[in-house]
């Protein structure tokens, strides 16, 4: 008895009409008869011609009517593929970032490790691209904070390539951070007991749009993520 | 009663007549407004009643009695503003969740009138 297995593949995207056709279609290439991979394309209300975009291609397309932030906009996927019955979802940057082939090694290895998260890491094989010097200080930064109250070493604790099963989803389903959720939620699955693990995966640099992180917002990132990591690991 | 006295009551009045005007045109909730209407008719007390300052701060031990106003006033500000900023996170909270309602059952819509 092999059954299909169904991820849903939730794609923010703001302002991505300059890759996020190719996003589509490289998670359509990476769709077997084993792992059936549907694209979903939360749209956070964006400003350029994501909405028509999207209209016209293979995927699910869920469109905001407010810009809620890449937490809010993830949540909206993961509400989708928890209440459409999809064995597990996976989160993909919209820019192009994370090489959708990488899914299948990431549930293979979520299922062989009896995982309830797998984390797709650029920092365990070190291939690939490999952000800059700043950046790398920063998620080593987290990386001693959160082995610091967790234990559990986290590599690339901003990678948003992750792959959850329902047992994940039914939890960030009632509450997900909305602003730079990756680090925190890290503390929400140690609290709540699940079990996560990272994979090595190559990353490639964005194809299209900004980084939200830069300037003064890297320092209010670097603050915000700290005063979440602790007081969510504060909280009962 | 001395000019100044006239001047706060009228003033404290009018600010009454006006939180009452927005409560009458459903502009503000009444849970918002019971604070200040409270805190007019301190005003109102403090103007009328000009010992009660000084009766106060000699029980709390201040030695100038406008300090334990600014002192009070202050403090109910700071209060009152993190009750607001808690009521911005939860219109925050409930805000996403609509948004997000609206977005699955638009997408459910537009399913159906494909098919």
């Amino acid at each position: 008895m092999n059954q299909t297995i169904r991820v849903a593949v939730i794609i923010p995207a703001y302002n991505e009409e300059a890759s996020i056709a190719s996003v589509v279609s490289a998670v359509h290439a990476a769709s077997s008869d084993s792992i059936q991979l549907t694209p979903v394309v939360v749209n956070d209300c964006s400003k350029d011609s994501t909405k028509e975009i999207i209209g016209s291609l293979n995927c699910v397309a869920l469109n905001l009517p407010i810009n809620l932030g890449i937490g809010g906009a993830v949540q909206t996927g993961i509400k989708y593929a928890f209440d459409n019955g999809f064995d597990f979802c996976v989160q993909i940057d919209g820019d192009g970032q994370h090489p959708p082939q990488f899914i299948p090694v990431l549930e293979k290895e979520l299922v062989a490790n009896n995982w309830d998260v797998a984390i797709g890491s650029r920092y365990i094989e070190k291939e690939g691209f490999q952000s800059t010097f700043m950046r790398r200080t920063g998620i080593q930064y987290f990386q001693f904070l959160l082995k610091l109250i967790t234990s559990e070493n986290v590599t690339d604790s901003t990678s948003g390539m992750r792959m959850m099963n329902r047992k994940t989803m039914k939890l960030l389903y009632a509450y997900y951070p909305d602003e730079y959720p990756e680090p925190e939620a890290l503390i929400i699955y140690n609290r709540n007991g699940l079990k996560f693990g990272e994979v090595p995966v190559q990353m490639n640099e964005r194809m299209g749009g900004q980084s939200s992180i830069q300037g003064f917002g890297a320092v209010y990132y670097m603050f915000k993520v700290t005063i979440a990591i602790i007081f969510t690991y504060l909280r009962q | 009663m001395e000019r100044i006295q006239i001047i706060a009551i009228i003033g404290s009045l009018c600010f009454l007549g006006y939180v009452m005007w927005q409560i009458k045109k459903g502009k503000l909730r009444e849970e918002y407004a019971f604070i200040w209407i409270l805190s007019t008719f301190v005003l109102i007390v403090l103007s009328v009643w000009r010992n009660a300052l000084e009766i106060l701060a000699h029980t709390f031990g201040v030695i100038a009695p406008p300090n334990l106003l600014f002192a009070g006033a202050l403090f109910a500000v700071l209060i009152y503003l993190l009750h607001l900023s808690l009521t911005v996170s939860k219109l925050q909270y409930e805000n996403k969740t609509l948004a997000q309602e609206l977005a699955l059952l638009k997408q459910k819509i537009d399913k159906k009138e494909k098919a």
